[in-house]
């Protein structure tokens, strides 16, 4: 039965050898997800037995970089949850716009959709000249992904849909060019996009923002990590920047919740002190 | 079953209906918090909770996430996510690939929950017309738990019950009224 091939004991084991040889540190990642992903790989894999599976994983560094892709959840949309994106370009960025320079993390940024996403917006505004924004991720392989600037062209109809939801006035088709099954963003929106590696868990803060965004990250933490995180971009976020997270996650049962207050409606929260 | 520690249900088309029917005639002294998992548009976020709660006066709320599971309360999956059970007891959510086209899937609750609650859990799948819930009630008969469907001849759309019924070993076949009763005879 898929789900008896790998117990939580195999599950605690795999983590202490990523840490120990790796340094990848996931044990403050909630379980049931974790779990999941390895029982998947292992059955996509059509691993033989645990020990050979966490011998290839110790042994073999490329199956270790899959391993780590894999357990990783990397799903992402473009202008996913339409009228997110619809208060960043209606109230924050204008805001921000006042700056003479906007420096803009993205946590976890995976293969880069919401970079590009919000790229688009900071040129409609006229602000990408002057915006720089750090997409960041524990993973490399989504990274090499994400510089490439290439998505699916099977997306395109439901990423359209989602830019004009969130108040897109352009023909989306315009920043991209069709590639076989591929779509192509145009390098312009990659000009003021640094993507590199950081991992949320064991990195420091490597500057300050006037805006960070971690959207559909800290859900997989545990609560102790959750808090850990949420401590890394308060240290990160400038007094009047704003930390925007996913539509299911909050900071209300953190410490830094006293210094911040929450836009209406959205999973936006500006630091007021 | 000995006793109950969770009650999960899952649903897609034509499961409103059942659950609207059901839930007013929930003994509010339930033992075990219920949990279900319903296909929904996303974007339809509130209003589920808010209307099934006009339905029974137990607390009905949507999932936060790493809130723990408390007797006697009725939780809602979040639209566009997995819903997942800990060891600890408390929900965490995925935002992983749809399963069965399915986010939330039931598949991933039935599944996370048999290794949590064993032979503690009995969970129903309802009316719809995907073939989602139908692994998961695999892994809870697996792990010991209790199996049931509602009765495709009842059900708006029966695939999804009468799938399950051609796929596991189901302990209870239950129309509408046999779901409420067998809900509060639960131990």
């Amino acid at each position: 039965m898929e789900l008896s091939v790998i117990s939580d004991d195999h599950v605690e084991i795999l983590l202490s050898d990523l840490l120990e040889k790796y340094g990848y540190d996931f044990t403050g990642y909630s379980r049931a997800s974790l779990k999941r992903r390895i029982v998947r790989l292992y059955s996509l894999d059509r691993a033989v037995s645990f020990a050979e599976f966490r011998y290839k994983v110790n042994n073999d560094s490329l199956y270790f970089k899959r391993f780590v892709e894999q357990i990783t959840v990397n799903v992402t949309e473009m202008f996913r949850d339409p009228v997110f994106f619809k208060t960043l370009r209606d109230v924050v960025l204008p805001k921000l716009g006042t700056y003479p320079f906007i420096r803009i993390w993205l946590a976890g940024c995976s293969t880069g959709e919401e970079a590009y996403s919000i790229s688009i917006i900071l040129k409609e505004l006229n602000l990408l000249h002057k915006s720089l924004i750090y997409a960041t991720d524990l993973n490399p392989i989504v990274l090499e992904k994400a510089a490439q600037g290439m998505f699916g062209m099977n997306s395109m109809k439901q990423y359209s849909e989602n830019y004009i939801l969130s108040g897109g006035l352009k023909d989306f088709s315009s920043y991209y060019t069709a590639n076989y099954s591929l779509a192509k963003f145009d390098e312009d929106l990659k000009s003021k996009i640094i993507f590199s590696t950081h991992n949320l868990v064991s990195d420091y803060s490597f500057n300050e923002f006037q805006l960070i965004l971690c959207r559909n990250v800290l859900i997989y933490f545990d609560r102790e990590l959750q808090q850990k995180v949420l401590n890394l971009f308060d240290e990160s976020l400038e007094e009047l920047g704003y930390l925007a997270l996913g539509t299911k996650e909050t900071i209300n049962f953190s410490g830094i919740s006293d210094k911040y207050k929450r836009l209406d409606s959205e999973k936006i929260w500006r630091k007021i002190q | 079953m000995k006793k109950c520690e969770a009650f999960i249900i899952g649903g897609s088309a034509g499961s409103l209906d059942v659950l609207l029917k059901v839930l007013p005639l929930i003994n509010v002294a339930i033992k075990f918090p219920i949990v279900i998992v319903i296909h929904r548009k996303h974007g339809a976020d509130s209003l589920l909770p808010e209307l099934l709660s006009t339905r029974t006066k137990l607390k009905v709320k949507e999932v936060d996430e790493k809130e723990p599971l408390t007797a006697g309360t009725i939780y809602i999956a979040p639209s566009d996510y997995h819903l997942l059970i800990e060891q600890d007891r408390s929900f965490s959510l995925d935002y992983s690939e749809k399963i069965n086209y399915s986010r939330p899937a039931i598949d991933a609750t039935f599944q996370t929950a048999a290794e949590v609650y064993k032979d503690k859990l009995a969970c129903l799948l309802l009316s719809g017309s995907n073939a989602d819930g139908v692994n998961g009630l695999k892994s809870v008969k697996l792990w010991g738990g209790t199996t049931l469907i509602q009765d495709p001849t009842t059900a708006q759309v029966a695939y999804m019950p009468a799938h399950a019924q051609a796929n596991v070993k189901i302990d209870r076949v239950l129309s509408i009224e046999d779901i409420v009763e067998f809900i509060n005879l639960l131990p």
